[in-house]
């Protein structure tokens, strides 16, 4: 298996030189908008101004964004409430994002869905799935749906390590692999669910790849923390799909900076651990990748100025917003715009 | 007008929708090649083909799942979940996922999607394959809820709620899929929402819902004509959205209520029938609101157990006997 494995990774080290440079500054870019955006989540809740709960991928944001810029627009997301990245990679705008956090009229859903729930048809960002391993079964229908109606759309549908636990995971992938479905499933390993570590509760040591064969699939393991192996894996699995090749199961090993919601300051896990995986921060790491490449340092600098300012312009904007109209708590229910159940 | 089974009405209201909509697709568990295991969809693969018409793994979560998935991006998935009791293992997917997510995107995702499922009992099944659980989807807002009594209103309701762009579970009463009626030629379709009066009598209102329908009518009959007693018989047929107009209208005539439920007692369709009636037609009543309902407890599979429980014709006749004599 490990052979397997570690092949499999080795090949896509080939592609990753012929990324261009544009793309490389879009991942870049990509990756320090989501970075700025979920630290400014953070400040916004300890400030009160975001209340309930709220799941950050800080540290996790080589997986959306090397998926984010691998995608084409008219490709689907499905994510989990840890899915301000993969919502933000998907060009959702950074208002509408905190407006939905701070449950305001400029949020996406003007505050009906909440931090976990994020969702913008009009991007293919299909939605937030808050109970865990439910989407995996509601992308492959998506995905069933892309082909039946003859489009060469992919589902992407991204999960944690805790959800290859449950039965959906199960389910989901058997369906798509007899049906051959254009749907990739992304696992991001990041080592624990809530606050027990995976490989306590775990068969196998890795929590997706190795399942991989027992659907026929081939077992990807790869970095996600290296944005470059990401979106080369995407690309690859993208593009298998949409030529009818059926599913893949990604498992991107990462780490999560925090704890696992708002209320959890990760104490749990080892010193030595946290440090080893802060050391392996993807942005850090690709800057410097970009650095070694030629990428001189005020294009750079420039990037990351121009993310900060957009945080801070989206975080006024959505701070400016007036509460939403109580009336919107009663509608929707129903596609008639009502909530009625009875004449 | 063509006499019809219960279970050819299925399949005849997916024909319809099918042969108008391209989009409207089938799948489940044994609903393809042998036509699912009531018959209830037989000959559905041979005229529209295996792309429409798909048989799945055992994966009650991912069938409902990939409805879901479907309907969000275009289909109109009619998916089967065999027998009624199985909606305990992919509960999350109806009452979490499909319920709730158009609300939750501030109308974002429509789900124009129906499940059809085998429900209820007198088939001695036992306690699993033979339950009424039109009430667990009653109690989740965004589900809306059909259990028709006859070929007829099976045909016709089963093609509005195709139509329908809101998620729609339809209850076919396993006991009743035999059952023969007369069916319009044509394109037939039922509009939700709406109770159909059956019979119309002075003394009492019988609501009924499914199977319990033509139990309510034989008992009409016998009350009538053995015990002089007249009596309103309302085919609820829609729990959600729920034709209280209807309802209200006829027990204001009557003044007297009766509902006859297959569930068990607690939380059964006609505690909500009551208290609305209670409490919006409370000085027109003449006597209490009375419910017949299985005990609550779980069906047994011996005959004469499981008669002992489900409502019977007889019981019917008793209970409004006492309330009106
Ligand atoms: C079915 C279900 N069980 C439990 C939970 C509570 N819960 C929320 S997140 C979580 C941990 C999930 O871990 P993982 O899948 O690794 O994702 P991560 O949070 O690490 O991104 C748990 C147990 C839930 N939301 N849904
Ligand atoms: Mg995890």
């Amino acid at each position: 298996m490990d052979a397997i494995l570690t092949n499999t990774t080795a090949a896509l080290r080939e592609p990753r030189a012929a990324i261009d440079r544009e793309t490389r500054l879009t991942l870049y870019r990509r990756m320090v908008e989501c970075r700025y955006l979920e630290k400014r989540a953070h400040d916004l809740f300890l400030q009160n101004l975001i209340k309930g709960t709220s799941h950050l991928g800080l540290g996790q944001e080589a997986v959306a964004a090397g998926f984010g810029v691998a995608m084409r627009p008219t490709d689907y997301t499905f994510c989990t409430y840890r899915g301000h990245n993969h919502t933000l990679v998907r060009g959702v705008s950074m208002t509408k994002i905190l407006g939905e956090l701070m449950g305001n009229s400029s949020g996406l859903m003007r505050g009906k869905g909440g931090s976990m729930h994020l969702t913008s048809v009009e991007h293919h960002m299909m939605g937030s799935y808050a109970i865990v391993g439910a989407h995996l079964t509601i992308a492959a229908g998506a995905a069933w749906s892309a082909r039946y109606r003859g489009t060469d759309q992919v589902a992407v549908c991204f999960f944690g390590d805790g959800a290859t636990n449950i039965g959906t995971f199960h389910e989901a992938l058997n369906l798509a692999v007899v049906w051959k479905l254009p749907v990739v499933f992304v696992c991001e390993n990041n080592r624990y669910m809530e606050y027990t570590a995976i490989h306590e509760v775990t068969a196998v040591e890795h929590p997706a790849a190795d399942r991989a064969s027992a659907y026929g699939l081939e077992p990807i393991l790869i970095d996600g923390n290296d944005v470059d192996v990401v979106y080369t894996t995407a690309l690859r699995a993208l593009d298998a799909a949409r030529r009818g090749g059926g599913p893949s199961l990604i498992e991107a090993e990462t780490y999560r900076h925090g704890g696992h919601s708002r209320a959890d300051p990760g104490k749990y896990r080892p010193e030595d651990e946290v440090k080893e995986w802060l050391a392996k921060d993807p942005i850090p790491r690709y800057r410097q990748r970009l650095l070694d490449l030629g990428i001189d340092e005020e294009t750079l600098v420039s990037i990351e100025a121009e993310a900060q300012r957009k945080v801070d312009e989206a975080t006024e904007e959505a701070r400016r917003a007036p509460p939403s109209d109580e009336r919107i708590a009663f509608e929707n229910v129903w596609a008639d715009g009502g909530a009625a159940w009875r004449n | 007008m063509a006499e019809l089974t219960y279970r050819e009405a299925v399949a005849a209201g997916i024909a319809q929708e099918m042969r108008r909509d391209p989009n409207v697709v089938l799948i489940g568990e044994d609903v393809a090649r042998a036509g699912g295991v009531f018959k209830a969809t037989v000959g559905l693969l041979d005229e529209f083909g295996p792309e429409r018409v798909r048989d799945t793994p055992i994966s009650e979560q991912a069938i409902l799942g990939a409805a879901m998935g479907a309907a969000m991006t275009g289909l109109r998935p009619i998916a089967e979940i065999m027998f009624s009791d199985f909606f305990a293992v992919c509960w999350d997917i109806v009452a979490n996922e499909i319920a709730k997510t158009r609300y939750m995107t501030d109308g974002q995702v429509t789900l124009p999607l129906v499940i059809r499922s085998g429900n209820g009992g007198g088939s001695r099944f036992g306690a699993q394959h033979s339950q009424s659980v039109e009430n667990w989807a009653m109690a989740v807002p965004g589900l809306k809820v059909v259990a028709p009594a006859y070929p007829a209103d099976v045909k016709g309701l089963l093609a509005a709620a195709v139509r329908d762009e809101d998620p729609v579970l339809f209850f076919e009463q396993k006991s009743l899929y035999a059952t023969k009626g007369e069916v319009p030629d044509g394109e037939h379709v039922v509009p939700l929402g709406k109770a159909n009066v059956l019979r119309r009598g002075d003394d009492v209102t019988i609501a009924a819902l499914a199977l319990m329908v033509p139990r309510a009518m034989q008992a009409a009959e016998i009350l009538e004509k053995e015990h002089g007693i007249r009596a309103t018989v309302v085919d609820v047929r829609s729990l959600v959205p729920l034709d209280t107009q209807t309802i209200l209208e006829e027990v204001a005539h009557t003044g007297r209520l009766v509902t006859v439920e297959e569930n068990p007692r607690l939380c059964g369709w006609g505690a909500e029938i009551a208290s609305i009636v209670a409490e919006e037609l409370f000085w027109d009543l003449d006597g209490p609101i009375v419910r017949i309902t299985t005990p609550h407890v779980p069906l047994a599979a011996a005959d004469n157990l499981e008669d002992a429980q489900i409502p019977s014709v007889d019981k019917i006749v008793a209970r409004v006997r006492e309330l009106v004599d």
